[in-house]
């Protein structure tokens, strides 16, 4: 076993944890991300096919499509969102998905960005802790088979 | 860093202005202090993107704005919806998707908007002008607008466009200041042929590229030797804004802001400088088709949506021409743009090669495709990569005249001539 601490800043402050879901590829979720089941649906991205509800979805940030905030509300609502994202800089459209959440159904999710050298840090597999400071907690257990 | 409001602002805040606009007026509020805005800007337009509808949770967003009494304090357009309001029943759209998505744009049209129900706002009479402040959702709306109108939005997403719009205000980030409009990465064309350059297939393809290496830094395009038309900078960014998350290109000697490369960049030095040449292209335009064979069931065309110029270069090639009677063949557009090429006489030689028109929404917006409909070809990047993932079909990506030769011989073909070269 190993452990980490990585200091991150929230910019949607909140406690969450699990397993972390990690790509060095930004995603745009409108078009990569199935609300229905929490599914990453860009074939075209190194994630696509897994599962993301529920996990600690780490990428550097979104993109493309304006619709990304919509979706990932439809999943907020639905359950089959992340249970936190990690990103490598506030990121506007996660913000306001978690945002709007609070005012339609008080649910907001976490969301905390960290530095670009402790998101290389992070691997597929990772269990996950995050606290309200956005103080990241990291267990590894290194004989597990990195996917 | 704190963020200061006017006392105009906080009586919206405090809901002097009604539960409406102190929703939007909180949400703005919260956004902006997220993002390090320092205070808030008035607005002179909207565009709302908020209308694609998606599920549940944006319905509700839309109904609770509208049932608390919300009213845009500026001239707001309307994206695309999800759903052709008259013509749905002639494809598959089920009808509680229809019934759910009328309600979000009844939803929308109550708030006072101009129910224009297109992503290419700026090819409408409601187009802003150079230097205006703007708050527009719709990535390929966003990307024109600030690159070749020089008008200034943020990247703006669904929820908060209308937000703004209920308010008059945006937060000071981003694009919306002259400091943040600076290109950042270089791209220089090498060696690539003038008649490429011309052809309206080069600029979707390298829109793509361009996505993808600039991330969401802003790109300046050097070594262009045409003066490519809107519709061609209308496809660039659309491409780009979908493989990447650009919300503003410069193209020297083309666009507003970048009469020259100093001033593109603002007298500071690249980040980066990437050559671009015919192996980097021919990559790309290979990545956009998602095929195994040269089946074809159907061909889209109007991603973003078809202009009038666009219906001038397609009649004639149509004219006189069948399309194979196995294969559809759909152009997505606006009502204003589908009227006008009616008035100008370009939709009898569309209706006689056996063309189908959609209006208000677009393929990715809708779910009108029939099961049946396995293998799609199109000559937008945009269309192109968002098609595996939101309609899980397969995909060729293709030029106008490719896709209307695809249409007449029921399979795929492509003119390779400019790309061999």
């Amino acid at each position: 076993m190993e452990r980490l601490t990585l200091t991150g800043k929230p910019f949607i402050a909140g406690i969450a944890s699990g397993e972390a879901l990690v790509s060095r590829e930004s995603l745009s979720f409108w078009g990569g991300y199935d609300w229905k089941t929490g599914e990453i649906i860009d074939r075209r991205h190194p994630l696509s096919g897994m599962i993301a509800k529920g996990k600690i979805l780490a990428i550097p940030f979104t993109r493309g499509s304006s619709t990304t905030t919509a979706v990932l509300l439809e999943a907020i609502r639905t359950g089959t969102a992340p249970s936190a994202i990690l990103t490598t800089a506030t990121d506007f459209f996660f913000a306001l998905a978690s945002i709007v959440a609070t005012e339609l159904y008080n649910s907001p999710i976490p969301l905390v960005a960290v530095s670009e050298s402790d998101f290389q840090k992070l691997q597929t597999g990772d269990l996950i802790e995050i606290d309200n400071s956005g103080r990241i907690s990291v267990t590894r257990n290194k004989d597990a088979p990195r996917p | 860093m704190t963020l200061a409001l006017t006392d105009k602002d906080r009586a919206m805040l405090r809901g002097d202005h009604g539960p409406a606009t102190k929703m939007a007026m909180s949400i703005l509020v919260r956004m902006a202090e997220i993002s390090g805005a320092r205070e808030l800007l008035d607005i002179t337009g909207a565009h709302i993107d908020s209308t694609v509808y998606i599920g549940d949770a944006g319905l509700e967003f839309a109904e609770r704005l509208a049932s608390l009494g919300a009213k845009v304090a500026v001239p707001t357009t309307l994206n695309v919806s999800g759903l052709d309001e008259h013509h749905w029943r002639e494809w598959a759209v089920p009808n509680e998707w229809a019934r759910q998505a009328h309600r979000q744009m009844v939803a929308y049209q109550s708030m006072g908007t101009i129910p224009t129900w297109t992503c290419a706002p700026y090819q409408t009479e409601m187009r802003p002008s150079f230097g205006q402040q703007i708050a527009w959702g719709e990535s390929n709306a966003i990307a024109f607008a600030n690159s070749v109108l020089g008008a200034r939005t943020e990247r703006y997403p669904d929820l908060f466009d209308i937000c703004c719009a209920i308010t008059g205000r945006v937060p000071a980030i981003g694009l919306h200041l002259t400091e943040n409009r600076a290109g950042k990465l270089l791209l220089r064309l090498k060696d690539i042929p003038q008649a490429l350059q011309e052809s309206d297939n080069f600029y979707p393809v390298f829109g793509h590229f361009m996505g993808k290496v600039a991330f969401d830094r802003i790109p300046v395009i050097e070594g262009i030797n045409v003066i490519p038309n809107e519709d061609q900078l209308k496809a660039l960014g659309a491409a780009g804004a979908s493989s990447g998350a650009v919300g503003m290109f410069h193209m020297v000697g083309v666009t507003p802001e970048a009469p020259t490369l100093e001033s593109a960049f603002q007298g500071k030095t690249p980040e980066e400088t990437i050559m671009v040449g015919m192996d980097e292209l021919r990559q790309s335009r290979q990545e956009l088709t998602h095929s195994d064979d040269d089946s074809l069931d159907m061909v889209v065309l109007g991603s973003p949506h078809f202009s009038l110029a666009e219906f001038k270069l397609l009649a004639p090639l149509v004219q006189g021409k069948r399309k194979h009677p196995r294969v559809k063949f759909l152009v997505t557009s606006s009502r204003a743009m589908v009227s006008l090429a009616q008035r100008a006489g370009l939709l009898d030689a569309l209706q006689s090669f056996g063309a189908q028109l959609t209006v208000d929404t677009c393929i990715l917006t809708s779910p009108m495709l029939p099961d049946d409909v396995r293998h799609l070809m199109t000559n937008s990047a945009k269309f192109a990569y968002y098609t595996p993932g939101l309609l899980g079909r397969q995909v060729t990506f293709g030029s106008l005249k490719d896709c209307v030769a695809s249409a007449v011989d029921g399979k795929i073909v492509r003119d390779e001539s400019l790309w061999n070269g």
